[in-house]
């Protein structure tokens, strides 16, 4: 059994009350931090532990944390970024819901850390049930002293606020997030200036995701270093993956950054395999926006050594050959899966998600799915698998937030393994568009 | 005492150096450099949704995307994406690349093409045609034909209030009217509604604009989906004549242009500066209540740019300065027309011609089609 962090205590019975997650070990991690550490020394053990942001971009936390301007009479805002809205990618919900106080935990270290004074945690407005948990669980760590004013007589006080999302995918962008939580309507906002220097009310603000706060208890309570010696090299620590799709056991589970792909997939330590009977075709590992992979590429590296489930191995060979550990959306496809189809469902997700602000963006998503959809329904040309391709690199990197390069990624990747199937659909339009169709040619093979 | 005045920073713009103010933007380098020196206008990246009077607009239609080829002195790496021109801001020894760069020109041609999507081409029936920035920009930086064959979004034209007519089918969603709305007028009722494609510009339900400044939202709109009800399609702005004028308002500037077609004052405008933009927005009193020249002080003509459609022949290329690589490829690939044909006064043989020639495009066309 691989080492557990996160959800080590994630099955006693009761663990979402106060009182059993103490029993366990809760809340000694707030007391050794607000008793026996400055502020300093607890952004210090984050940098140690290398820890890196799990809602997708992988940026390291303590180094985030350093960046937070302080200027004077000006308050400081921590954000818990709970929005979690990527197809595919389901762990923060199974945390928050199963141990809340794990998350509520490390909201007070984080906001210790950097010396904020009231803090949110943003969560996906159609999760109401999860948001009664948290606010159940803030009063009662409120009614022992944790939260609130003077905080284990330390005269540190903090405010935790929950609040429900505008109930968008693009509101967990974290620049769009601030403007839900400021009231206003989710648009990301333009870059520089930076949270860190300008976020919530114009004050110096640090967004995090769920997972990556919820380590500062184990990382405040066993040092960075120990944190930090988890893991594979820059991936550190243990990573909550959710997966789905045509394995025997979906579900969210807790890896050691390190494992390989194959033994993730395969053992029954987690997905237990692909469906029984049935091959893998294709995977997409992190989330619906990371480049989808075929299965010959998938469990070796360009240079021939096995894929494993860490930052640095999942992209090794860039987008050519590789993809992104991004949020942890491991989405398994086995030779039933229709490539075109679950193209088009990801291009249409995105499309509906665009905030539209900007032009490419706004206008592109649109366009590739209504030409995805013709291709889909036995209407396409071949001049229009080229013309997908222009219009995902005409998106990528010229937008105001990365949602347009996570619309155009899915449809750039999809293209570069699986033409073979966007030519069939188009060269048997009939066949194609009937219902459960698949490509039968030499990728559904391997 | 002596004025500490800030120290310049030294910038090189398509490889021409200029020396600005700290926190001068890309975009207004550039323009710097073409105050300076009109024949450079075109090196000035276009906007399409910026506009220096309002604050916080820019950033959106990515029209005015550069490379940094070069960060500054300090740091010379180059920046990794292209970045919007109207809210970046200059450091010192920063290298731009605008014009020059073949990555740039083909960005904004595809944000030509992205604009043009849900923006119908019908400059000769829109009322914004000869004004309009988006035709400016698809002219200048566009190609000729799209990829685009999906059906398009279409609106009804709706009244936003007694003086304003908006048909969104022309929106680019370029925020400006949003801005101008949220900034210079009080009790917004105005803004964007849904997301992505589906975004509109809309008032809340039923309420209509109605406030002493609700037309300026008809002058920052670069396209012609905000127009002036006591205006559209009354003229053309290429038959009018634009004067300077001003009076005594309790409630604005007064300082307006009155466009004259013959005698008859047909419109009334704010005036704008050379980048298209109002600088003193008017109110609704003197934009459409005061229609008489009486009404007015006349300064005389107003300033009409060289590029403006009223200097006539706009849209001849060789007014617009080309970047050098298109003056090359125009040069490897020109033909030239054989104007030697004698002309044809024949009405019979006029229609014949027109016949055949009517065949062969519908042919060209289906060839095309098919193919
Ligand atoms: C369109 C879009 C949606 C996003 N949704 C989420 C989300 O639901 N949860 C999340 O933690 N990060 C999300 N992110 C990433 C955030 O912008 C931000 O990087 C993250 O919250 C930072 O936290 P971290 O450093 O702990 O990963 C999203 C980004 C984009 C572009
Ligand atoms: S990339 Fe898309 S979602 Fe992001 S700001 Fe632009 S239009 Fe909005
Ligand atoms: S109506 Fe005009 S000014 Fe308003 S967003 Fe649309 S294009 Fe811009």
């Amino acid at each position: 059994m691989a080492r557990k962090i996160l959800t080590e205590h994630i099955n006693v019975p009761g663990i979402e009350t106060f009182d059993v997650y103490r029993k366990q070990g809760g809340y000694t991690a707030v007391e050794k931090a607000i008793k026996t550490m400055t502020p300093e020394a607890v952004v210090e053990e984050a940098k140690k532990s290398g820890v890196r942001g799990r809602g997708g971009a992988g940026f390291p936390m303590g180094m985030k944390w350093g960046f937070l301007a302080k200027p004077e009479g000006v308050p400081r805002y921590l954000v818990c970024n709970a929005d979690e809205s990527e197809p595919g990618t389901f762990k923060d919900h199974h945390l928050m819901k199963s141990i809340p106080h794990l998350l509520i935990e490390g909201m007070i270290i984080s906001s210790f850390a950097l010396g904020a004074n009231k803090s949110f945690i943003y969560v996906r407005g159609e999760l109401m049930y999860v948001i009664r948990i948290l606010e159940k669980a803030i009063e009662e760590a409120k009614a022992k002293g944790f939260l609130g004013k003077n905080i284990l007589g330390s005269g540190y006080d903090l405010e935790l606020v929950v609040q429900p999302g505008g109930g968008a995918y693009i509101c967990g962008e974290e620049t769009a997030l601030l403007e839900s939580l400021e009231g206003k309507r989710g648009n990301p906002r333009n870059k520089p200036p930076f949270p860190a220097v300008k976020g919530l009310y114009q004050s110096p603000t640090v967004v995090n995701n769920v997972e990556s706060i919820a380590n500062m208890s184990w990382i405040i309570n066993n040092g960075g270093d120990a944190y930090a010696a988890i893991g594979i090299g820059r991936s550190t620590g243990t990573k909550l993956i959710s997966a789905s799709g045509h394995i025997q056991k979906p579900g969210v589970y807790e890896i050691e950054l390190g494992v390989s792909v194959e033994e993730f997939l395969n053992s029954d330590e987690y997905c237990g395999g692909i469906r029984k009977g049935h091959h893998l075709k294709a995977l997409v590992a992190g989330g619906s926006s990371v480049p989808i992979l075929p299965a010959n590429l998938i469990m070796k590296t360009a240079a021939g050594e096995d894929r494993l489930m860490s930052y640095e191995s999942l992209s090794d060979g860039g987008f050519a050959t590789g993809t992104m550990l991004g949020s942890g959306g491991f989405i398994v496809f086995d030779e039933t899966a229709c490539i075109v189809r679950n193209t088009w469902n990801f291009s249409r997700f995105y499309h509906h998600e665009s905030c539209g602000q900007c032009s490419p963006c706004r206008e592109g998503t649109g366009w590739m799915e209504k030409v995805l959809h013709r291709i889909e329904h036995g209407h396409g040309s071949m001049h229009d698998i080229d013309l997908l391709v222009d219009i995902s690199k005409k998106i990528e990197g010229n937008t105001i937030c990365p949602l347009g390069d996570a619309a155009a990624w899915p449809v750039a990747s999809a293209i570069r393994h699986f033409r073979d199937e966007f030519m069939w659909h188009i060269t048997n339009p009939q066949e194609a568009s009937q219902p459960g169709a698949v490509y039968q040619g030499e990728m559904a093979l391997v | 005492m002596e004025e500490i005045k800030p120290q310049l920073i030294k910038i090189t713009f398509d490889g021409i150096e200029v020396e600005v103010e700290p926190g001068t933007t890309i975009m207004q380098a550039a323009r710097k450099i073409a105050e300076a020196d009109e024949s450079q206008a075109a090196l000035v990246p276009p906007a399409m949704c910026f506009y220096k009077p309002l604050s916080a607009s820019g950033g959106k239609c990515r029209a005015c995307l550069v490379r940094v080829a070069q960060g500054s002195a300090k740091d010379p790496r180059p920046m990794p994406k292209l970045v919007p021109s109207c809210i970046t801001q200059v450091q010192e020894g920063m290298v731009v690349e605008n014009t020059t760069n073949q990555n740039v020109l083909d960005t904004r041609k595809s944000i030509v093409e992205f604009l043009l999507i849900n923006h119908p081409l019908d400059c000769p029936i829109c009322d914004q045609a000869g004004e309009c920035h988006l035709q400016d920009f698809a002219f200048e930086h566009g190609s000729a034909k799209t990829r685009y064959e999906e059906e398009r979004r279409t609106f009804d034209k709706i009244d936003i209030g007694p003086h304003v007519q908006l048909h969104m089918t022309r929106c680019i969603l370029c925020y400006r009217c949003v801005y101008t709305a949220d900034q210079i007028t009080n009790k917004r009722v105005h803004g964007v509604m849904n997301r992505g494609d589906a975004s509109e510009i809309s008032t809340y339900i039923e309420k209509a604009i109605d406030n002493d400044f609700s037309g300026n939202v008809i002058d920052v709109c670069p396209v012609g989906a905000l127009t002036d009800k006591t205006f559209r399609f009354k003229n053309r702005v290429w038959f009018t004549k634009p004067e300077d004028a001003h009076r005594d308002c309790d409630k604005c500037s007064g300082k307006v242009t009155l466009w004259y077609r013959g005698d008859e004052v047909i419109r009334v405008t704010a005036r704008k500066n050379t980048w298209g933009e109002v600088n003193d927005f008017i109110c609704n009193t003197c934009r459409f209540d005061k229609k008489k020249t009486s009404d007015w002080v006349l300064e005389g003509p107003s300033k009409v740019k060289r590029s403006s459609v009223i200097s006539a022949n706009k849209y001849r290329a060789d007014l617009v300065k080309k970047p050098d690589f298109a003056l090359k490829l125009a040069s490897t690939q020109f033909k030239p027309i054989d104007d030697s044909r004698p002309y044809t006064t024949d009405e019979e043989t006029i229609r014949h011609q027109s016949i055949e020639n009517n065949d062969k495009a519908n042919h060209r066309s289906l060839l095309a089609k098919n193919n």
